[in-house]
C-alpha cells in the first residue's frame, strides 16, 4: 500500500491534473493511517482521527472514501459497491473520483480488486487475504440509541460494560416475538469490543467472522475509525434461548437462480408485481454468465432464467 | 456480635466553602433500617450520594463489609468495581422514578437491565424473574411489555424498587422514596418497602423528610441540620423524647392528623 506524492501516466488512465495522488494531502493520509495502525491494532476499538471535508456530503461515505484515500497504491485495484450494486450512484460515483484523483484501475469483479469500498454490504465470493474490505460507517457507536451521553458510552466500552445492548434486544424479542434487528446487527469482536458493523444486514454478519481479508471501517460525521483484522473472531450477539439466525428466503434470485445469497424484493410494473434479484450484482453477472456457458455446451436454453433475465434488465 | 455492613467515619463533603455534610460518622448494620431526616438543605441527600459513591468525599473513611466478609475501603475503589458493586449489592431508588427507569423500554426489560448486565442471557428467564418481581411488588404481570410512562406515580415507583431489589441486593439507598405520591399510595409502598426489608433482610438507608415515613420504616433515625447530624438514636427514643432543640421543633411541626 505504499503510495507516491504524483500518479505516474501512463500505466492507468490518467489522473487528474492539480489533485495530489488520491485526492487526500500527504499529512492527511499519514494521520488516517497512523489511526488505521491503532485500530488494527485494537480490533474493534473506535479511534478518533481528524476528518477532512470531503467533495461529497455527510452521509454518502465520506468516512470510507478517506480511509480508501489514504490505504490506495497505484498498483491497487478499486471496486465500489453500494447495497451489493456496481451500478448505483454512490458506487459510481466514488469509483470515478479515485480513478480521476488517483488513476488506479477500477473493477466491478470482486475477484480482481484488491480494495472494495462497500456500503450496506460484504460481497457473496469469499474474500481472500489479498483483499481489504472498506466500510461507510454513519454511526460507529452502536450504544448510541441506548446511552445518549458519549463519556457514558466511553466508560462502558473501556469496562467492557455492554449489558444494555441485550436490553435492547430484549425489547426486540418483546415487540416482535424475535430479534427483529436486521441490519447493524450489533457484534462483539475478538472477546472484547462492541462494535457496529455498518449498516449490512445481517444475513453478511457470519462473514465478518474469521475473515481473511482486512476490514477497515469509516465514519466521516462521527470521526471514528475501527477495524476488523484478518482472522479475528466475530460473534454476533443474542439469547441463548433466541440464537442468531440470518434470514432466509422462499424465492431464488429471478435472474440467476441463487438459493445462497442475499435477495433484494423488486416491484417491477404498477400492478404490484414483484421479482427477487440478487442484491450483489457482480455474483449476479458471474452466475448467470456460468450458466450461459453451460447452455452453449450442453445446446440447451434455460428458458426461463433467460427470459426473467431480459425483464431484469429493462428494469 | 455483628460486623457493620457500612461503616463511616468523619465523613465530609463541600461544595467549594458551602458544607454538604460535615463530620458525619455512623454504623449501619445488616437488615437494619437508617432513616435520615431534616428539612430542605440540610445535606441529606449530598450525604446519601456521597455514601452510594456518586460524589467524591473531602475527607473521612467509609467501609463496607462485602459478601465474603472483608472489609473494603470504598473511597480508594475502582471504577469497575464500584460498578459491579452498585450492580450486585447495592441498589438506589431514586426520589423521581423517572431518574431511575429507562423510559424508552418496557417495564420487564427495566427489571430485566440490571440482569442483563451482570451477564444474564436467557430471555425466558430473565422475563420469569421480571414477571415474578411484578407481582412480589404488587404490580399486573400482564403489564409487563407496557412502558414505564403508562404507569401511574405510585406505580412507576414500585417498578423502579422491583428493579433494584432483582439482583437480591444487601443495601439499598432511598432517597425520598414515597415523595411525590398522594397518601394512599403513600401508605401502600410504605407497607411493601416494610415487608420486602423484612423479607430480604435488607439494610437501607433512607433519605425522607417526612417524620411519618421515617418512624413507619426506620429501626434507627438520624436527625441533621446544616450539613451535620445532630442527634442519633432509636427511632421511637428519638420521637417521643426529642433532646435537640432543632428535633423538638421538628416533631413538634408535624401536622396532626
Amino acid at each position: 500500500m505504499t503510495t507516491m506524492p504524483t500518479a505516474v501516466p501512463g500505466i492507468n488512465p490518467p489522473a487528474v491534473e492539480g489533485y495530489n495522488f488520491a485526492y487526500l494531502d500527504e499529512q492527511t493520509k499519514r494521520m488516517i493511517r497512523r489511526s488505521l495502525l491503532k485500530a488494527v491494532a485494537i480490533p474493534g476499538y473506535q479511534v478518533p482521527f481528524g476528518s477532512r471535508e470531503m467533495p461529497l456530503p455527510y452521509g454518502w461515505g465520506t468516512g470510507g472514501i478517506q480511509v480508501t484515500a489514504a490505504i490506495i497504491g497505484q498498483q491497487d485495484t478499486l471496486k465500489v459497491i453500494d447495497q451489493g450494486s456496481d451500478e448505483t450512484t454512490n458506487a459510481v460515483n466514488i469509483r470515478r473520483f479515485f480513478a480521476r484523483t488517483a488513476g488506479v484501475k477500477t473493477t466491478q469483479k470482486t475477484a480482481e480488486a484488491s480494495i472494495i469500498q462497500t456500503r450496506h454490504r460484504i460481497p457473496e465470493k469469499p474474500l481472500t487475504e489479498a483483499q481489504i474490505l472498506v466500510y461507510q460507517v454513519p454511526m460507529p457507536e452502536p450504544l448510541f440509541k441506548l446511552e445518549p451521553r458519549v463519556i457514558e458510552c466511553r466508560k462502558m466500552h473501556a469496562l467492557a460494560d455492554y449489558g444494555l445492548i441485550s436490553v435492547k434486544l430484549y425489547e426486540d424479542i418483546v415487540q416482535h416475538g424475535s430479534i427483529a434487528t436486521t441490519y447493524d446487527y450489533p457484534v462483539i469482536v475478538n472477546h472484547r469490543y462492541l462494535s457496529s458493523p455498518s449498516p449490512i444486514p445481517k444475513f453478511d454478519n457470519p462473514k465478518l467472522n474469521m475473515n481473511p481479508a482486512l476490514q477497515l471501517f469509516g465514519a466521516g460525521r462521527e470521526r471514528r475509525l475501527y477495524a476488523i483484522p484478518p482472522y479475528t473472531p466475530v460473534k454476533s450477539l443474542d439469547f441463548d434461548d433466541h440464537p442468531f439466525a440470518v434470514e432466509r428466503w422462499d424465492h431464488a434470485c429471478a435472474l440467476c437462480g441463487s438459493r445462497e445469497s442475499f435477495l433484494d424484493e423488486v416491484i417491477v410494473d404498477d400492478a404490484g408485481k414483484r421479482m427477487y434479484v440478487c442484491s450483489d450484482s457482480d455474483y449476479c453477472h458471474e452466475r448467470r454468465d456460468e450458466l450461459e456457458a453451460k447452455d452453449m455446451e450442453t445446446g440447451v436454453s434455460s428458458g426461463a432464467a433467460a427470459a426473467t433475465a431480459d425483464q431484469g434488465q429493462t428494469c | 456480635m455483628l460486623n457493620p455492613l457500612l461503616q463511616v467515619r468523619n465523613l465530609s463533603k463541600r461544595y467549594g466553602s458551602r458544607i454538604g455534610c460535615e463530620d458525619v460518622s455512623f454504623d449501619l448494620y445488616p437488615g437494619e433500617v437508617l432513616c435520615v431526616v431534616g428539612e430542605s438543605g440540610s445535606g441529606k441527600s449530598t450525604l446519601l450520594s456521597t455514601l452510594a459513591l456518586r460524589l467524591q468525599a473531602d475527607t473521612g473513611t467509609l467501609h463496607y463489609t462485602s459478601t465474603e466478609g472483608d472489609s473494603i475501603d470504598l473511597l480508594s475503589l475502582s471504577e469497575p468495581r464500584r460498578r459491579l458493586l452498585m450492580r450486585t449489592e447495592w441498589g438506589f431508588v431514586e426520589q423521581n422514578p423517572r431518574d431511575g427507569l429507562r423510559a424508552g423500554v418496557s417495564a420487564g426489560a427495566n427489571i430485566g437491565e440490571p440482569l442483563m448486565a451482570v451477564g444474564a442471557r436467557h430471555y425466558g428467564q430473565i422475563r420469569a424473574t421480571a414477571t415474578q418481581w411484578m407481582s412480589r411488588v404488587e404490580l399486573d404481570t400482564s403489564r409487563i411489555d407496557d412502558l414505564p410512562a403508562s404507569f401511574s406515580g405510585g406505580m412507576q415507583q414500585r417498578l423502579q424498587i422491583a428493579r433494584n431489589l432483582v439482583t437480591g441486593p444487601r443495601l439499598v439507598f432511598m432517597d425520598e422514596p414515597t415523595a411525590g405520591l398522594d397518601v394512599s399510595v403513600q401508605a401502600r409502598l410504605l407497607d411493601l418497602l416494610r415487608t420486602l426489608t423484612s423479607q430480604l433482610q435488607l439494610s437501607a438507608l433512607v433519605v425522607t423528610h417526612d417524620i411519618g415515613v421515617a418512624r413507619l420504616l426506620a429501626h434507627r433515625l438520624m436527625v441533621m441540620q446544616h450539613g451535620r447530624v445532630v442527634e442519633a438514636g432509636l427511632t421511637d427514643q428519638v420521637l417521643d423524647d426529642p433532646q435537640h432543640p432543632y428535633t423538638q421543633l421538628l416533631v413538634s411541626s408535624v401536622l396532626p392528623v
